[in-house]
């Protein structure tokens, strides 16, 4: 087991990569109540073409169905495993990204039986007919309820915008069309091929004995047996540099418009410190465009077009990337245009000085003090970040070495004509 | 060992409290100010906390304001308006660093107090108004945030059902206020009530972090004072009183429909049935091994969400769940069913356990937040009592079934409320 020190955070996180290729983190958290724990899966819904173990062809699978699976391993043969962990005080949920599929409880007592739960619930999989069946019920009104949300609505006709041909685009929970397909085979299926402990990652925040817990985990682990590590073979269609569509507009049931700008990646293809500090850069840019303190959030609110659900993020991940900045106005197209004259201007360099860099470094350094109080932040960022070869507690000093080039050149590879794209949510009785 | 310790000091017009703890890297500051919930002046008091966080006399404009947070290492500010019972309670929090985690040792907490205090006692005003400009801006983004509502169904169907649920109540008031008064406020009868509301609210300043209690007192000394007050009290909702049980439909252009049930508990925050009540929740919708998920959700698959919770200071328990429009009579049917089970005892001990060990869990999660440790002491502000945590969480570990099947007699149901599709059952 290593042992890692962050000195000036004051923290300690333990490692190890048990011989079947799991990747266990143990960071011990004193004066907190609560352990948090994560089991993580390198598997999202944008791995929708793959080779199965075994196989020699490549399969295509429904839309959806990482997030199904991530339902359906919750159903035992002896009932749901939400019972078990109720009954042991702990609380379990689930949830599926572009790139992970991530299971967790938090509990304050029974740890160690806790532990053993998620594992093993996990490591298990158990479907049949009948259930997948059922489950097909519950998870097309989790749909429904997205269909009638305009922020979801808004965000993913963004993403979809973007990309023509990465699956990215697809909403992660499918459609009720889609889900109808999948049956317990396919989902067996995924299950062999992304389940591999050598594809996941295991997390524990909280109040824990670092050597007591890796013992659990080894133990465990040492009694399951598990084939060589398979690789995993995924096929991702080329994706052109521009977007797919420039414009989109959503007429749905609502009183208030929204707008959301966005800015399709270019060349998301680094990972580990590059990727850290380019996903830094633009960040560190967009506050000090955008953020509240800056001119441009205090004419945007001055003049009405933007009210406190302002917002603006980048992320990437491997072969794809986005900015989204807006929020809801009144005037979405007139939204759309300033921002993007704000931001070539800021391609120009406006804006960009070390004053601003240097404040907003302080900003962002503050922030990661805030968000490192979280046994959530930590488990599922750094987790994130591990599956990217990057390192979450880089963030503080790849933050403070960032460069007012780094931002100019981040800048001005990222803002393009061709890489923007907008779209809107309007009321329906509205032009 | 208790779980935390809270120290409360008497200060001139408000109260101090202050938890020391070492689990965060940074330290909170929370004002909370409460008056009763009154149509007259719920938009006023909805627009205040956003009109003070825009700006303040040392820092005129919000670009000078927001980047004197950013230097103090991002200084995290947010103000907030709720409902607790029938009371409006407006929240201003600042969170920021603990130099002990920054290469720069600049005290950062002194700092932050001031800046609260700056916020609450200087704003930019001039002979008895605020900046107009500042208070129009404030006026429309009011506006959208109770548009905003309507837009999330979710919450939109909650408020619906209060609505009609508590008509004759101030309870059925939105916390964020009626657009209809908006254009009557301006930046003296603003004024005007912010100084009545900072001479009549009662006030309360929370401290959360590794702090030195006679350094934080003596700072507190310096920067806030006011005048001793008797904070208005409302008078508690009678009890048992005859329900009739009405049902209310709203047709509009939605894919789902939103059923949302509310009962009257009859129980408030410190009755003594009040435990019994927590985990009387917790058995019929508080969580996912609850009868409500069970029934409604895996054995019918009608839902992706059904749940229930409490509104502990008003006596009221809401189900909220997302259906098929054509679904309606089945799920009423079912969480009636569930409901006349609670009632009937039909519920085992392992259940009550489960409940009360998750309740638990919760309710020690909560503390490993500083917002969620102010909330909880906070319901002792609300309600007049003192309860201490371990009180609490032995009160509820003691309940026993006859106590809950007692208390879910209590429980009547009031009103049923769908909002379904244009086309639905018409």
């Amino acid at each position: 087991m290593e042992k890692i020190t962050f000195e000036q955070l004051q923290e300690e996180m333990y490692y190890e990569k048990l011989n079947n290729g799991l990747d266990v983190y143990i960071l011990p958290k004193k004066g907190f109540n609560k352990t948090y724990a994560t089991f993580t899966t390198k598997y999202g819904s944008i791995d929708n073409h793959f080779l199965p173990p075994g196989k020699d062809e490549y399969v295509k699978v429904p839309d959806g169905i990482a997030h199904f699976l991530e339902h359906k391993l919750f159903e035992k043969e002896d009932g749901d495993v939400f019972q078990q962990f109720s009954k042991q005080g702990a609380s379990a949920n689930a949830f599926t990204s572009f790139t992970r599929t991530a299971y967790l409880f938090s509990s304050t007592s029974n740890v160690d039986k806790n532990l053993e739960t998620l594992i093993d619930f996990v490591q298990e999989p158990y479907f049949t007919e009948k259930t997948v069946e059922k489950e097909k019920g519950i998870i097309g009104q989790e749909i429904t309820m997205y269909d009638d949300n305009p922020d979801w609505r808004l965000y993913f006709g963004l993403i979809q915008n973007m990309y023509k041909n990465h699956p990215v685009s697809i909403d992660i929970a499918g459609t009720i069309e889609s889900i109808s397909h999948i049956t317990k085979d396919m989902l067996y299926e995924c299950y062999e091929t992304f389940y591999h402990p050598s594809n996941m990652l295991f997390f524990v925040v909280g109040p824990v004995n670092p050597e007591e817990i890796m013992g659990l985990i080894k133990d465990n682990q040492g009694k399951k047996e598990y084939k060589n590590k398979p690789e995993i073979k995924r096929i991702f269609e080329e994706e052109q540099a521009g977007v797919a569509e420039k414009k989109q507009v959503l007429k749905m049931n609502v009183q208030t418009s929204k707008c959301l700008f966005g800015i399709k990646a270019a060349d998301p293809t680094e990972s580990g410190k590059e990727l850290l500090k380019k996903e830094l850069s633009i960040n560190v840019m967009l506050d000090i465009l955008f953020g509240k303190s800056s001119e441009n959030y205090t004419e945007l609110y001055g003049s009405g077009l933007i009210d406190d659900t302002f917002s603006y993020d980048y992320t990437e991940e491997q072969g794809f990337g986005f900015a989204m900045v807006g929020g809801d106005t009144n005037e979405p197209d007139e939204l759309a245009s300033k921002l993007e004259a704000m931001l070539m201007d800021a391609k120009a360099g406006k804006g960009l000085t070390d004053d601003n860099l240097e404040r907003t470094k302080k900003k962002k350094i503050g922030a990661f003090l805030r968000a490192v109080n979280s046994p959530e932040y930590i488990a599922n960022q750094f987790t994130r970040y591990a599956f990217n070869d990057m390192d979450l507690f880089d963030v503080v000093p790849v933050l403070e070495s960032l460069k007012l080039d780094d931002l100019k050149q981040a800048a001005n590879k990222l803002i393009a004509e061709e890489r923007f794209t907008v779209c809107q949510v309007i009321p329906k009785d509205k032009q | 060992m208790a779980v935390i310790s809270e120290t409360i000091k008497d200060m001139k017009g408000y109260k101090l409290h202050i938890v020391k703890t070492e689990k965060f890297k940074t330290n909170t500051i929370v004002w909370k100010m409460k008056a009763p919930l009154t149509s007259e002046d719920v938009t006023k008091r909805a627009l205040l906390p956003y009109v003070l966080q825009s700006s303040s006399k040392a820092y005129p404009s919000t670009s000078k304001f927001r980047s004197y947070l950013d230097e103090l290492y991002g200084a995290n500010l947010y103000v907030d308006v709720s409902k607790k019972g029938e009371y409006q309670v407006l929240s201003f929090s600042l969170e920021i660093a603990n130099e002990k985690f920054l290469s720069d040792h600049d005290p950062l907490l002194k700092k932050g107090m001031q800046f609260m205090a700056e916020i609450l006692v200087n704003p930019l005003a001039e002979n008895e108004a605020f900046e107009k400009e500042t208070v129009e801006k404030e006026k429309r983004t009011l506006k959208q945030r109770i548009q905003a509502v309507y837009d999330d169904k979710m919450r939109y169907s909650n408020f619906r059902l209060v609505q009609e649920m508590c008509k004759d109540e101030p309870y059925a008031l939105h916390v964020n206020g009626e657009i209809e008064d908006i254009p009557q406020i301006d930046e003296k009868n603003l004024y005007e009530y912010y100084k009545k509301a900072f001479a009549e609210d009662e006030l309360d300043l929370f401290i959360i972090g590794d702090v030195e209690e006679a350094e934080v007192q003596s700072i507190a000394q310096d920067l806030l004072q006011f005048d001793q007050r008797t904070p208005k009290l409302i008078e508690a909702a009678p009890r048992d009183a005859h329900v009739e049980e009405k049902t209310v439909k709203d047709h509009e252009d939605v894919k789902q429909g939103k059923l949302n049930i509310g009962y009257r508990t009859n129980v408030l925050y410190g009755d003594k049935d009040y435990y019994a009540l927590q985990v009387f929740n917790g058995i019929f919708g508080g969580f996912s091994h609850s009868k409500l998920f069970l029934n409604v959700r895996e054995k019918n698959s009608l839902a992706y969400y059904v749940a229930s919770r409490l509104e502990s200071h008003k006596g009221l328990m809401m189900v909220m769940s997302g259906i098929e429009f054509e679904n309606f009579e089945l799920a009423v049917k079912i969480i009636r069913e569930q409901m006349e089970a609670m009632q009937a005892g039909d519920f085992t001990d392992q259940e009550i356990d489960q409940t009360k060990a998750v309740i638990e869990n919760q309710m020690l999660e909560t503390m490993d937040t500083a917002r969620g440790m102010v909330e909880v002491l906070y319901h002792n502000v609300v309600s007049r009592q003192n309860v201490s945590l371990d009180d609490w969480l032995e009160g509820m570990s003691k309940t026993t079934k006859k106590e809950i099947v007692d208390v879910a007699k209590k429980v009547q149901l009031d009103t049923v409320y769908f909002l379904t599709g244009l086309e639905a059952d018409k």
